[in-house]
């Protein structure tokens, strides 16, 4: 192994605040400067990344994990070189290729061919590396028959499987993904993650940003842990997905702010089967929703609702407890509900929703509180909702001639169900 | 595996001040994606338009018959002794190449924000690819003047050699123009508003319904200052046996020249920042 193919040596990026509102009138420049004549005044700063450093050996795959805003994305736009550190430097060698979504630049009005070489150049791939791998590009995206069809004409699922095609197919020396898998259906994310696989073991170097942390674990062989742009941890992967998860599991007891009210959401907690709060569970184990709640005035009707809304944004579950309970009780105290979920839900990622309210009233309504990721054997049925195994009586009722049964015992056709 | 050796040298990027060189060797590198994005422009203008090409024909003959109207008929403005539909087909052809590709280029970066925040590549691609596919409608057009001449039985004389040279000198103006615009408008939206007023205005200080040569005495050095003054004098010139342009043309292209200067200094030293605030 020779040397590294990244290396990060005290990057800091700094926003100002008032820079990063996009479009800034002339008039609010001009009233700037002239204000600015007398006394400079200090701006709001944002420092998205703060004195990270690190390396990445030639071939290794590295994870970098966090919260939302801890500077992830703005690590690997600085290693794209989209946009510039505010100081530090960030070496790179090779060709690099950023995947921070898929399909960028893709046109509605353009055809899939047109997109697919479109999209390869802004990739950096030249028209005659497209054009050699074209037939398979089309082909893993499954979309052959309608390479000459404008894409605003495709469903979802293929224009995100041709988007990711391409960017499947490149071949730079270095990958830098951003989340892509938070995107498609569980099938799509599979594919991704497999293909991410598949490139980690062709020799490349790989930088992977993701909140799939299991996927991380698996993949990456050391990560880095960004908080407000600060290294809180570097080293194995698993290590560091560990202590980031440590502090979760604390954080999701406490995360809901406030808002006063008769009635006030304390926090919400997806825990599993042996009560530890998670984000990833098995699937065929029942999980429960926990919802804390403050009740300062007593409130006569008062009920609690909680949802479970798939990746489509589909509303899977509706559970209220006054579907049940008739006689609730309302009178002022903390109060925690906990609904048991049986293993009944099909692979993939889930987020909770939380109402609290009465007939006339609504005191809470939250549709993104958590979310959690249920994973487990997809049985080639990624689109289905449930998963129940449900079981089965089959049994013979009658006889037939032999002569037709020969015919019927040649092998169906084989059909996915779906 | 291929080894380190092969791999080729170290790409930085680190805090970088002051002006650097237009990158003219990346930008050659990058060319096939600024022929890619010039031509999606070009595709999108056209699809689900059932008559395509044919605006761009239309388009400046159109408009020629409706100047020949007011301007010939009503206002009585001369032309050079050159037939008067000619003289404005022309100034309007090579006026709507450089008034779309300004806006076009102009509204390029805003434009194109997702790959601007998602991709690295020379940004200077952008406006310059936006300022290509005008050239299409522009030979269009330039064909459509072929059959003019002959219905007007005007044959153009030996300068329609120079035409080269008119045609690069307008597409300089209109980049050079777009890179300061697409530049601003990434900070300032405002210019996005401006846009429609400033090319209106620009329409009547150049030279599209009347000759240069109305303009007299020492006015004619000031108004050699606007440098589609010298482009569309010397588009006349080549093909419609317009008047010689005089010494005036150098000093058009002398500012078109500043302009480009200026236009790749500003847009290097703001592009750093593009990503952060587009």
């Amino acid at each position: 192994m020779a040397g590294n193919a990244i290396e990060v040596e005290h990057l800091s990026k700094r926003y100002r605040l008032g820079e990063s509102t996009p479009g800034r009138t002339l008039r609010e420049a001009i009233a700037g400067s002239v204000r600015g004549v007398g006394r400079r005044q200090p701006r709001e700063e944002l420092w998205s990344l703060r004195d990270v450093s690190f390396q990445v050996p030639e071939g290794q795959s590295f994870g970098v994990v966090g919260r939302n805003g801890a500077g992830k994305s703005t690590l690997l736009k600085i290693l794209a070189r989209i946009t510039q550190p505010t100081a530090g430097r960030a070496r790179t060698r090779g060709r690099l290729a950023p995947l921070l979504e898929v399909g960028t630049g893709f046109h509605p009005e353009l055809t899939g061919r047109e997109n697919v070489y479109l999209n390869g150049a802004i990739l950096g791939m030249s028209r005659r590396d497209t054009a050699r791998r074209f037939e398979e590009i089309v082909a893993f995206a499954g979309v052959e028959r309608f390479v000459d069809t404008p894409v605003k004409r495709y469903s979802s699922g293929m224009y995100l499987r041709l988007a990711f095609s391409v960017a499947a197919h490149l071949e730079p020396d270095i990958l830098v993904v951003d989340e892509v898998l938070a995107v498609g259906d569980a099938e799509f994310q599979a594919k991704c993650l497999g293909r991410m696989a598949t490139v980690g073991q062709e020799g490349r170097t790989v930088v992977f940003v993701s909140h799939n942390l299991e996927a991380i674990t698996r993949l990456c062989t050391r990560a880095v842990w960004l908080d407000q742009g600060a290294t809180k941890a570097i080293g194995p992967a698993g290590e560091v997905v560990d202590t980031y998860l440590g502090t979760l599991g604390r954080e999701t007891g406490e995360l809901v702010e406030d808002r006063g009210g008769p009635v006030a959401l304390r926090s919400v907690r997806v825990v599993d089967a042996g009560a530890r709060p998670v984000e990833v569970m098995r699937r065929d184990q029942p999980f429960t929703v926990e919802v804390r709640f403050r009740v300062r005035v007593a409130v006569p009707g008062l009920d609690v609702a909680v949802h479970l809304y798939n990746v489509r944004g589909v509303e899977v579950l509706s559970e209220a407890w006054g579907d049940t309970v008739l006689d609730r009780p309302n009178e002022p105290a903390e109060y925690v509900a906990r609904l048991q979920i049986p293993p009944l839900l099909n692979v993939g990622e889930y987020t909770v929703g939380v109402w609290i309210g009465t007939r006339y009233d609504t005191f809470v309504q939250e549709t993104a509180l958590r979310r959690f990721r249920l994973e487990g054997d997809v049985k080639g049925r990624p689109r289905r909702i449930m998963s129940l195994g449900l079981p089965w009586d089959v049994r013979r009722v009658g006889a037939i001639k032999q002569q037709l049964a020969t015919v019927i015992q040649e092998p169906p056709a084989r059909g996915r169900r779906r | 595996m291929r080894s380190s050796v092969e791999r080729g040298a170290w790409v930085e990027n680190r805090p970088s001040r002051g002006f650097r060189g237009p990158g003219l060797q990346e930008l050659w590198r990058y060319r096939e994606l600024g022929g890619f994005l010039a031509l999606r422009d070009l595709k999108v203008r056209y699809k689900q338009a059932v008559f395509g090409a044919a605006w761009a024909v239309f388009q400046p003959l159109a408009g020629a018959l409706v100047f020949t109207l007011v301007f010939r008929r009503l206002a009585k403005v001369p032309s050079d002794g050159i037939p008067y539909p000619l003289f404005a087909f022309v100034g309007l052809s090579v006026w709507s190449y450089h008034a779309s590709s300004v806006t076009r280029a102009t509204q390029s970066l805003v434009g194109n924000a997702p790959l601007v925040t998602k991709v690295y590549f020379p940004r200077l691609l952008v406006p310059l690819a936006a300022v290509l596919p005008g050239l299409v409608d522009l030979a269009l057009s330039l064909l459509t003047l072929g059959v003019l001449l002959v219905i007007y039985e005007t044959a153009p004389t030996g300068a329609v050699l120079t035409l080269p040279i008119w045609v690069l000198a307008l597409v300089v103006t209109s980049f050079s123009v777009g890179l300061w615009l697409s530049a601003l408008n990434v900070q300032y939206r405002d210019v996005n508003h401006a846009i429609m007023l400033f090319v209106q205005l620009w329409l009547f200080v150049s030279p599209v319904a009347y000759p240069s040569s109305m303009v007299q005495g020492g006015w004619r050095l000031l108004y050699a200052l606007n440098p589609m003054a010298g482009v569309i004098d010397g588009f006349r010139w080549a093909l419609i046996r317009g008047p010689r342009p005089g010494p005036a043309v150098l000093v058009s292209m002398a500012v078109t020249l500043l302009l480009l200067v200026s236009g790749v200094l500003y847009f290097q030293r703001t592009e750093r920042r593009f990503a952060d605030v587009i």
